[in-house]
């Protein structure tokens, strides 16, 4: 990375006037801030930098916290926050993953991760499978979906063609909230949790609770992701994927059936989300239009991140999370009337100060 | 090139057709590449040089025969070109900006099964040091003939038969260009690859070539060997500019 050039423009006032002093000091702090971009620059790739930032931010945030409302309640704060973060987290990854493969925002992905969720929901509830092999089972049905929809309704067109993908996406995301419409109704159905739900199945820390029930969807989706980033990082398909996001032509060019490769993402992409369905759920009861607002969240969480990264997505995820929370409850105007609010603020500002994202990588075209 | 198979011809094209949509590029052509050679493609721009790189691999709507080692590959798939022991370097290099120089090597070898592909790698890093310095960067921040020389050693990641390059020397400096066509035609000695050159720079493709081709609007115009192309009048002042 070359430093920064940060010297005075040469076009200063001349030399033994008045503006030479000036000019000196000019000179003095411009160097001073040049000193400060190489130090940065020292400290290694721009993503490092970008943490040690938000940490900066959030250290700070912290102390004014503690200061304001006391210790356990930013403890419980921190938690509530956590909670729905990983659900963010693991909805975002899901879009990331689309979009790597695709180059668009899946808008149907809310919907898909809902129709999943009723999917275990009837093998949990109404056939009696164990919680978990219920979850996994519409996992892999889910899968199969996300496959399907990708070989019917995404490949047959230009993959350039981005709008014609995206209407697609948002042509599935109202299919699907009507058909789950039609057969499952809008009452609010209760979800199992895999986890102890017990009244006394929780920690508790500094005086603030944390249910084992939340504590295992952290857990879950924290695996979830270390899985997802070995498949991607470590195996064959991985690499294919990988590439096949990078430069789809060259994917052809070494032999990468491109077509398949993608559909393993949209496969995958599925699978997760109607993880992170399953695991909100019992949370906020399931309707067909349960995961809308999640979707809106995990949107704010990808934008932040960077939608191409996958640890940007869970990062955006769990700092969103936080956001919503803390927001909601040190910002008094805000409350929980606006916190959805505070989502949509962080895409604009993302989109207006860094596009890419925390983690993504910026578009550069080569001529 | 060796001797034993000088007059087996890897590459066959006959009668190849291609278009655009409605425009049509490539007008009836029809030329082979033998066993070992290395064969260079002359043309100005919008000749169809590219075009005719890009038929081969199956890339753009095509007609007529093109035949790898006997095998006819019209209408397949160009990954099946590609496990066929076709390997094309685009113009532009292609190589896969967000990925590792070592990711980017190791997905040049996505079509082997065998286990030699370490091995593989450690070799092309050997003949490209500058790689090794750079293995763990991302290709997109490489310079541009760092990434031609990750581009060849990442098709030649995938043991083909045929090397196909579409104008190497486009956009790097002089001095780099020399150097790449040096290790061209070390690497052909040496693997015994076939390669396809399409070039600009005649001067430096002649020194290399056994024989050469010459397209004009879509259609081969002339064609023989390296010096007696050289030493044709109209190839002298429409490609060597003297």
């Amino acid at each position: 990375m070359s430093t920064r050039s940060t010297e005075t423009p040469p076009t200063e006032t001349p030399p033994g006037t008045n503006g030479d002093q000036a000019a000196a000091a000019r000179a003095k702090v411009s160097e001073s801030i040049g000193e400060g971009y190489r130090w940065l620059d020292r400290i290694g790739a721009e993503r490092v930098r970008n943490l040690i930032a938000l940490a900066g931010v959030l250290i700070l945030f912290a102390i004014w916290a503690i200061a304001k409302d006391g210790f356990s309640l930013f403890v419980q704060r921190t938690f509530d926050g956590l909670n729905n973060g990983f659900i963010y987290a693991a909805m975002a990854l899901a879009l990331v993953l689309i979009y790597k493969a695709t180059g668009v925002v899946n808008f149907a992905q809310g919907n898909m991760a809902m129709f999943g969720t009723f999917i275990a929901y009837v093998l949990i509830v109404e056939q009696g499978f164990p919680t978990w092999v219920g979850i996994i089972v519409a996992m892999l049905l889910s899968a199969v979906g996300g496959a399907v929809i990708e070989r019917l309704f995404v490949r047959p067109f230009d993959p350039t063609n981005h709008l014609a993908i995206t209407i697609v996406t948002l042509a599935w995301f109202i299919i699907l909230g009507a058909i789950a419409g039609i057969i499952w109704g809008f009452d609010p159905k209760a979800f199992p949790t895999p986890f102890p739900g017990g009244i006394n199945d929780k920690l508790t820390v500094f005086n603030a609770t944390l249910a084992y029930a939340k504590l295992g969807i952290w857990v879950t989706i924290i695996v979830v992701v270390l899985l997802v980033n070995l498949l991607l990082r470590r195996t064959k398909a991985g690499l294919a994927f990988r590439s096949v996001s990078s430069n789809l032509e060259s994917s052809r060019l070494v032999g990468i059936h491109t077509g398949r490769t993608l559909q393993f993402g949209w496969a995958l992409a599925a699978a997760v989300g109607t993880l992170a369905g399953c695991l909100i759920a019992n949370n906020t009861l399931l309707t067909p239009n349960f995961m809308g607002t999640v979707l809106i969240y995990s949107f704010a969480a990808a934008t932040l991140g960077g939608l191409d990264s996958v640890a940007g997505a869970v990062v955006g995820g769990v700092l969103i999370g936080l956001i919503e929370t803390m927001a909601g409850g040190y910002i008094g105007f805000i409350g929980t009337d606006l916190a959805l609010a505070s989502a949509l603020a962080v895409i604009v500002v993302v989109l207006l100060i860094r596009p890419s994202g925390l983690f993504g990588t910026p578009r550069v075209e080569r001529v | 090139m060796t001797d034993t198979a000088v007059d087996t011809a890897l590459l066959e094209v006959h009668d190849l057709y291609a278009s655009y949509g409605p425009v049509q590029v490539l007008h009836g052509l029809s030329f082979s590449v033998k066993q070992g050679e290395v064969v260079v493609i002359l043309g100005a721009n919008g000749a169809g040089k590219t075009t005719t790189l890009r038929a081969i691999c199956q890339m753009t709507h095509t007609r007529g025969s093109v035949r790898v080692a006997g095998h006819e590959v019209h209408g397949k798939t160009t990954p099946e070109v590609v496990r066929a022991g076709v390997a094309h370097v685009p113009q532009g290099r292609g190589t896969f900006p967000d990925l590792t120089v070592m990711d980017n090597l190791e997905v040049g070898a996505f079509v082997r099964k065998d286990r030699e592909v370490k091995a593989d790698i450690d070799r092309w890093l050997e003949v490209f040091p500058r790689l090794r310095d750079r293995r763990s960067q991302v290709a997109g921040s490489l310079s541009g003939g760092e990434q031609q020389m990750l581009a060849v050693a990442r098709a030649m990641m995938g043991r083909p038969k045929m090397l196909l390059l579409d104008e190497p020397s486009l956009g790097l400096a002089p001095l780099v260009v020399q150097d790449l066509f040096r290790r061209f035609g070390q690497i052909n000695a040496d693997e015994g690859v076939t390669m396809l050159i399409v070039e600009q720079n005649a001067n430096l493709a002649f020194e290399i070539a056994n024989h050469a081709y010459v397209l004009e609007a879509g259609e081969i115009v002339l064609s023989g060997s390296s010096d007696e192309l050289r030493n044709d009048d109209a190839v002298r002042r429409a490609y060597l500019g003297y």
